[in-house]
């Protein structure tokens, strides 16, 4: 049959997001014309910019069909490592490497225990995030770490601009395009796409199936980990609780972006948008003094919506 | 029922499916549909059933104009549909899936299970069949999940039944109790719908044929009124040569050597060993352990002991990354589920074991990779508009042409195919024959695990017979009947 080729993805998985972005800007523009005022806008950049590095870990692990429910105590044990290493003296850069480098070892963790261990995703990353808070808490005593000096360098990271734009901004960026690279122009991008789509037959076709989820996982928990380098820096100081919840928001921008749950169909691209959607309720809805009761409520409608036009569209 | 199907249209989007067909049904008759695969036989079951409606067209039932709403009320006036992909719920048992969406229960919702079961008992009397109902229906064979979809059909006092490519993955035992049923449906004013590759089995038991082919109908004959080859002449549109091409085996060094290979219930002590350029067929029932024994070879499981030599090195093999890194190449039998990312591109697809020669460094060169796609789509002869079409939209065979195309790729030493012409034209069949035929001249040795005892004795230069997981013999294929094989594979000598 010579069936014409559709796409991997309709054209509402495609500009669908974008649009309903544009409009959400439009809307609040016309309520508050502040909005678009550049201070703002780059204020809205560096607010979702944590979301935004978490997302895009996320992507690539519910692309595999997989879930990651950990980052938000990830980005805290992280955070309060990197902190604790600071306070006893290590050099700030190295601390924040050495930070990551533990963030990526907690997601391989996790990618070990999906893959060799065969469990589902979502109750391994269930654990660990319980684990990984639990260690948080443990290593800080409950108690915010703070005294962590004045090096610029770090003070940058969270707070700093440049070329006049935000530093946090910058990463997500840089982040972007380096990951959406990975993803759609390497073979390791192929082999994600390619796990969620048939892990059997990937595996059947030589895939190191188990290696690439490993990765993926890891790559996980290295976002979560730069995230935490840039709040840590943000707060000059490390928050024990720091990062609860974020692993919703994340999945939520991974959803709005049009990342089918259950594996194998999505773009980096979408997750910039559903990332960009999120941020921008906030930030709109705080700019026109929602109340924060209120604008949870939206935050939930706003992701169901989407994913029924997703539904109906595609 | 008589049905009356006349100049029926349609098209999904551009592509025009059906264009003027025409199809009757007497009631108690057989009719065979024929075509290639993509000829439109499926779509126009579909249309029948309910499930698309045509864009211009008539279907008249006794006589009488009728348009279905959907599938539900085509089911509810007698119409039932067996596809290929069988409808069966793997972790339900096989009475649960024998009563799904109608259950008998009382007027609180409680399940009489009593009284399903009595039911159930009754359907497989006149089946002649017996399954134990608490098993699994994933446990079951594909033969035995076949007779639960029959058995479900008849359940609905279907007055028409359709099965699209029954025989597919039955025994011959199987087959032979279903052409019995059918007959025995027919006798009772049931028509039955019957779509094949088969040639054999439409000789053998069907009263009418049609033939289609591009979304036309070609012919309708009495099958006293043809024959063989009047019907695959129709089918394809040309001439057809031999169903096999000749063969010319020049077989060089043993490549694959396999010393008692054993997986504890499954198979024991399993020898063989395989030449460069050679083909072996791997013949036996279905159960016998044929395909678990190329799972197990290629690492998909694992084997409990053995000794396995590659080109006179031994290697352990304990996963499919280990075989493909040795040289195996294995197309399984289940295309859609181990073979292919259905959501992928045919370029995609046919990259993905190869990605290590596009993607040297890991950026994956997509030039490279077009071209390879398209030198393969030319050399395969895949049907499709383009290397960009998702997979999911071709055909049968041509999936299975790009299954194919994915392995040759690695240029492997050994490369086995599971059921390689399963559910695939006559005309497709011959060009994947053909392809072995050249993959064998190239020196790659190849393992062909078939039902189809044709294509066992056409194709392989020698014949393992499995029987019960161990190896009851082998044949050379001068040496080689029906008959031997047969004897063989069902324990006799």
């Amino acid at each position: 049959m010579k069936l014409e080729a559709t796409g991997k993805s309709g054209i509402w998985q495609k500009f669908g997001p974008l649009l309903a972005l544009v409009l959400l800007f439009i809307v609040i523009t016309v309520l508050n014309p502040s909005f678009m005022e550049p201070n703002n806008i780059l204020n809205l950049l560096r607010q979702t910019s944590i979301n935004a590095l978490i997302a895009f870990g996320m992507t690539f692990i519910i692309l595999t069909g997989g879930i990651d429910l950990s980052v938000g105590s990830i980005l805290a044990l992280s955070s309060a490592l990197m902190a604790g290493m600071m306070v006893s003296g290590l050099d700030p850069i190295l601390a924040i490497l050495v930070g990551i480098l533990l963030g990526a070892i907690m997601g391989v963790i996790n990618g070990i225990l999906v893959s060799k261990g065969k469990m589902a995703p979502f109750i391994v990353t269930l654990a660990t995030m319980t684990i990984f808070r639990g260690l948080t808490l443990v290593y800080t005593d409950g108690k915010p770490i703070t005294g962590i000096g004045d090096s610029e360098m770090f003070q940058m990271l969270g707070r700093g601009y440049f070329l006049g734009l935000p530093v946090p901004a910058v990463v997500m960026v840089i982040a972007f395009f380096i990951l959406w690279f990975l993803l759609h122009k390497t073979s390791f991008g192929r082999k994600t796409y390619a796990i969620g789509g048939n892990e059997r037959a990937s595996r059947i076709s030589g895939i190191k199936v188990d290696r690439v989820k490993v990765a993926i996982y890891g790559l996980a928990g290295t976002m979560a980990a730069i995230a935490g380098a840039i709040l840590t820096s943000r707060l000059n100081s490390a928050q024990p609780t720091a990062g609860q919840s974020y692993e919703m928001d994340a999945i939520a921008a991974v959803v709005l972006g049009g990342t089918s749950l259950s594996g194998g169909k999505g773009r980096l691209f979408g997750t910039l948008v559903g990332v960009l959607i999120i941020g921008t309720l906030n930030n709109g809805m705080n700019l026109l003094g929602v109340s924060s009761f209120y604008q949870q409520v939206v935050k939930g409608a706003v992701i169901l919506i989407a994913v029924l036009l997703d539904r109906k569209k595609s | 029922m008589q049905i009356e199907m006349h100049n029926i249209y349609k098209a999904f989007g551009q592509n025009k499916v059906l264009e003027g067909v025409h199809f009757s049904l007497e009631a108690g008759e057989i009719h065979a549909l024929m075509g290639e695969n993509g000829a439109g036989k499926s779509t126009l079951m579909n249309i029948l059933t309910g499930l698309h409606k045509q864009d211009q067209g008539t279907i008249k039932i006794n006589s009488t104009e009728t348009s279905f709403k959907d599938s539900k009320e085509a089911e509810e006036s007698g119409m039932a549909f067996i596809r290929q992909e069988l409808n069966i719920w793997p972790e339900m048992t096989v009475l649960e899936n024998l009563f799904i969406g109608r259950e008998m229960s009382n007027p609180f919702g409680v399940l009489k299970n009593k009284q399903m079961k009595a039911c159930a008992k009754e359907i497989f009397k006149t089946l002649n069949i017996s399954l134990p109902f608490d098993k699994e229906a994933g446990l079951c064979s594909v033969g035995e999940q076949q007779m639960i979809e029959i058995a479900k059909a008849l359940m609905t006092d279907a007055e028409v039944i359709i099965m699209d490519e029954p025989t597919a993955a039955l025994t011959d035992r199987e087959i032979e109790k279903l052409f019995e049923v059918m007959k025995g449906l027919t006798n009772k004013g049931v028509s039955l719908v019957y779509i094949s590759h088969r040639m054999e089995e439409i000789f053998a038991i069907c009263d009418r044929i049609t033939v289609m082919r591009d979304g036309k109908t070609v012919d309708t004959k009495r099958i006293a009124d043809t024959n063989f080859d009047e019907v695959v002449q129709k089918m394809v549109g040309r001439e057809l040569e031999d169903r096999f091409p000749h063969r010319e085996a020049n077989p060089g060094d043993i490549v694959l050597d396999v010393k008692g290979l054993t997986k504890k219930g499954l198979f024991e002590d399993i020898h063989f060993a395989v030449r460069q350029g050679e083909i072996v067929g791997v013949a036996g029932l279905m159960g016998a352990g044929r395909t678990e024994i190329m799972r197990a070879l290629f690492g998909v499981d694992q084997i409990d002991s053995g000794e396995i030599t590659i080109e006179g090195k031994k290697v352990s093999i304990r996963k499919p990354t280990d075989a493909v890194r040795h040289g195996l190449a294995f197309i399984t039998e289940n295309r859609k589920e181990e073979g292919l990312i259905l959501d992928f591109s045919v370029r995609e697809n046919i990259g993905l074991p190869n990605l290590k020669s596009f993607a040297p460094s890991g950026i994956v060169k997509t030039e490279d990779e077009i071209n390879f796609a398209e030198m393969m789509i030319k050399r395969l002869h895949v049907k499709t508009s383009s290397a960009e079409t998702i997979i999911g939209n071709l055909s049968g065979g041509n999936q299975q042409k790009v299954v194919i195309a994915k392995w040759i790729g690695t240029s492997p030493k050994v490369l086995i195919m599971d059921e390689p012409t399963r559910g695939i034209d006559v005309g497709a069949k011959r060009e994947i024959y053909e392809l072995m035929n050249e993959l064998t001249e190239r020196g790659i040795a190849v393992i062909m695990v078939s039902s189809e005892l044709p294509e066992i004795m056409g194709m392989s230069d020698r014949i393992l017979v499995v029987h019960e997981g161990e190896i009851a013999g082998e044949l050379l294929k001068q040496e080689a009947t029906q008959e031997k094989i047969m004897a063989l594979a069902t324990g006799g000598n």
